[in-house]
């Protein structure tokens, strides 16, 4: 009897080890996470001001000077991808949906698979050697098929899995009144899912904003506040890595304040599409 | 006799090379309520899904044979002609949750494209409400999603719906097997009322029911049809030996 | 008339639905296609040495992707070593000790958040905190303090493949039935005995899995790396050595690449990069949908 229960307190004990060293883990974890929100703020809050969101680049040697071009170029950036994006990936997701089974049904899965896994370097490689090299020049275009190409996958499969939950009694309700299938899938089963079509494009958006690789051969980056698509354009992103690479003071500090930035644009992405996800979410 | 209104001859039903239904022989008639009795996995569901031609978007789905609708031969149609002849209610209320009551009730007009003026739509969306005997519950609210209503309520919807389009057959497949006894009573009050204006056809795995609602009755048996006629006769005299077994709780 | 109309249009519609597919399809085709028709002057002229070189110098026209080669190869590996640990007691904390209430979903949107900060805020990060940190610990251990190199390289990627590990781990530590877990607290064991005899051996294959699709994303990362990696070309002596990655590498040298040949070079790392991250990748999704599906 002695032996067991000496046996058991031992075990218990491991437990109870293992437990701690579990949750310590855990929370040692998350140090890495508030280091960088601390550092976010203390060093970004101070060089974000009113003048540093609506003044284009200075020189350096120039004191203030702000990064207005960059955070309208990453605007146009991201919505140009989203809308050329959307078409594609939600279609194509339908047809998952739909076909459920195929050859092409596997390709496609195996063909998001894969570009969901590409380096988004590699994507940006892709665009140069498609736009940039033909046309000659960088371009925020080059920029958004680049950027395009890595929403894809996130957009094809959250409509996927979004319309697979859809009941097929609403399909049948809707095919037993005659209505034609192209007509009950696009007025029917696709509103059904559009909350959770919008909650995958927003997470799209918030993985894409802050993508910077693919946009260094692409938009390249420009000091001017530029509006033409087919010329380089400035993006957050692209200037937190020119100014913390560069060996200013100034700039280093003005990347902190464009970090802090765009932090909060892709929060706000996120947020977005969790309150999103509960809004606009149909019950059945 | 009445008239006939839906007809099977030598009507046969496969999924794949599996047959379901075997020389299905029926005439159902005109105005009346006929229910369609069997066994789980008897092929009741199949037969009544061929009628709207709804069968053939299983997979593997395929109808051998005729139906007729009077003198339309079903099956030369285009299925979505058929389905808008004869409306059909499921064993689950599906109302359409993106849609408001009103939009549920017109919705084979709005989702078939077909342009109505706002009076006609009013004027339809009133009669198929209080057909359905709905109106009088939900017309303060008829532009609210239909997804707070009860089941009962959410079934009868779904009826409305199908009775907009003034359909020559109704069809209800187990309409109340996903409610409680009281909504059931309700709904089976309401399908008794209808068949004044509407062909009732209604599948059913509660004897009862058939008892309570049905003109006529067809005992379906692993896919063949095994008798039909007046559901009292049937009840009381059946002249198959497998219907009588079934009546008195033998399988099934 | 209108039946055939409708029949028409249903047939469009389906043709829509199949060359939107076929176009995701052609896609990555062609990101194949590119890849490799670029980068043949490189094998070309070097064949498929162009892998073993160890030289990479551009200035005379030789290239070697060796050195990048091992830079991935060091800094992935390294950095799963470093992430192990805190990925599993997280994925362990929300799928066996935590998994609901408040404490798991303040943990659940951590990581989410650690998941959504940009690449390029960890580099900036790495270069201001990190960097010094690495240094200072550098001068301690008496080598050359470059601060900058293949540890601190990997030290950030841990950072940034935690999250992504640990909510591969949880799902796969979910996947293990109640039924058997309880089946053995039945017997009287503890919670560390069951997660032992029963957690890790029936998700093995899915931890497995986790840790390929981790690896796929260490080996692609690039800008955090490129920030703090010291950018060398040289062959890496030793884990504090400056170096380089392939994706460091192209992110590094794209723009500046003048001759064909120096530009195809970079684009056989592209296609090497994108062949290793799909192979890895396509495992390990492979392991966790078989998984699944036993479940």
């Amino acid at each position: 009897m002695k032996e067991i229960e000496r046996n058991c307190k031992k075990r218990l004990f491991l437990n109870w080890f293992v437990q701690a060293l579990v949750f310590v883990i855990t929370g040692l974890s998350l140090v890495p996470l508030f280091f960088i929100l601390f550092y976010l703020t203390k060093q970004g809050i101070g060089s974000v001001n009113w003048s540093f969101l609506t003044h284009l680049p200075r020189p350096v040697g120039e004191s203030g000077g702000g990064v207005l071009n960059a955070i309208i170029g990453t605007l146009i950036i991201a919505s140009l991808s989203t809308i050329m994006a959307i078409p594609i990936g939600v279609t194509a997701g339908i047809y998952l949906a739909e076909k459920k089974t195929g050859k092409l049904v596997h390709l496609l899965r195996l063909s998001t698979d894969i570009l969901q896994s590409t380096p988004s370097i590699v994507l940006g490689v892709i665009a140069y050697l498609w736009i940039v090299k033909p046309a000659q020049s960088f371009s925020a275009f080059s920029g958004s098929v680049a950027l395009a190409m890595m929403m894809l996958p996130t957009i094809v499969s959250s409509t996927e899995e979004t319309l697979k939950l859809i009941p097929y009694t609403l399909k049948e309700a809707s095919l037993a009144l005659g209505v034609p299938y192209y007509r009950t899938v696009l007025k029917v089963i696709l509103p059904s899912g559009i909350s959770g079509i919008l909650t995958g494009t927003l997470l799209g958006i918030a993985r894409i904003a802050g993508e910077t690789a693919p946009l260094l051969f692409t938009a390249f980056g420009s000091p001017y506040l530029n509006f033409n698509l087919f010329k380089p354009m400035n993006a957050l992103p692209l200037v937190i890595f020119n100014y913390a690479s560069s060996p200013y003071l100034e700039w280093w500090r003005q990347a902190w304040g464009a970090s802090f930035i765009l932090i909060v644009m892709v929060l706000c992405f996120n947020l977005l599409a969790k309150w999103g996800a509960s809004k606009w979410k149909i019950k059945f | 006799m009445e008239d006939k209104i839906l007809i099977t001859e030598k009507l046969y039903a496969y999924y794949g090379e599996h047959c379901v239904l075997k020389d299905v022989n029926l005439e159902i008639p005109k105005f009346k309520i006929t229910a369609i009795m069997g066994p789980s996995g008897c092929g009741k569901t199949t037969l009544l899904r061929c009628f709207n031609r709804l069968h053939e978007l299983s997979p593997g789905g395929r109808i051998e044979g005729q139906i007729w609708l009077g003198k339309t031969n079903l099956l030369s149609l285009n299925p979505i002609m058929v389905r808008r002849k004869i409306g059909m209610v499921f064993q689950r209320p599906n109302p359409f949750p993106t849609m408001s009551i009103y939009d549920n009730v017109i919705a084979g007009y709005k989702l078939n494209g077909i342009k109505i003026k706002r009076e006609e739509a009013d004027q339809i969306v009133e009669t198929s409400l209080k057909k359905a005997a709905l109106w009088n519950e939900v017309k303060d609210f008829l532009h609210r999603k239909g997804t707070f209503l009860s089941g009962g309520q959410q079934q009868r919807l779904c009826i409305a719906r199908a009775l907009a389009m003034h359909p020559e057959a109704l069809l209800l497949d187990e309409p109340t097997s996903a409610l409680d006894p009281k909504s059931t009573a309700h709904i089976e009050e309401l399908i008794i009322e209808l068949k004044d204006s509407v062909t009732i056809v209604i599948v059913t795995h509660n004897i009862g029911q058939a008892g309570r609602v049905a003109d006529y009755t067809a005992f379906l048996y692993l896919g063949e049809l095994v008798e039909f006629g007046p559901t009292e006769r049937l009840f009381t005299a059946p002249k198959d030996k497998r219907t009588e077994e079934y009546l008195s709780g033998k399988f099934g | 008339m209108k039946d055939i109309k409708t029949d028409r249009r249903d047939i469009f519609f389906h043709k829509v639905l199949a060359l939107a597919s076929w176009v995701v399809v052609c896609l990555v085709l062609g990101i194949l296609i590119t890849l490799i028709l670029s980068s043949l002057p490189i094998f070309k002229a070097a064949g498929l040495g162009f892998l073993f070189h160890k030289v990479w110098d551009p200035v005379n026209h030789r290239f070697g992707a060796m050195p990048f080669l091992a830079g991935t190869l060091l800094t992935s590996f390294l950095a799963l070593v470093f992430s192990l640990p805190f990925s599993l007691a997280i994925a362990l904390f929300l799928g066996e000790y935590f998994y609901q209430g408040a404490i798991a979903s303040f943990f659940q949107s951590a990581t989410e958040l650690l998941a959504g900060i940009p690449s390029v805020i960890y580099g900036l990060w790495g270069i201001f905190v990190l960097v010094p940190l690495v240094r200072k610990l550098e001068m301690k251990l008496g080598i050359l303090p470059y601060g900058v190199g293949i540890f601190t390289a990997s030290l950030i990627l841990s950072i940034m493949i935690i999250p992504y590990a640990a909510s591969i781990a949880r799902e796969v530590i979910s996947l293990v039935p109640t039924e058997l877990k309880e089946a053995a607290y039945g017997l009287g064991a503890t919670r560390w005995e069951v997660i032992k005899h029963i957690i890790i051996p029936y998700a093995r294959s899915g931890i497995f899995a986790g840790i390929l699709l981790s690896l796929g994303r260490a080996i692609g990362e690039t800008m955090a790396v490129t920030m703090v990696i010291g950018n060398n070309n040289q062959f890496p002596t030793s884990i504090f050595a400056p170096g380089n990655t392939m994706a460091s590498v192209i992110a590094n040298e794209f723009t500046e690449a003048t001759s064909n040949i120096y530009l195809s070079a970079l684009i056989g790392i592209a296609l090497l990069l994108f062949l290793v991250t799909t192979v890895v990748n396509i495992i390990g999704r492979y392991i966790i949908k078989r998984l699944s599906v036993k479940k």
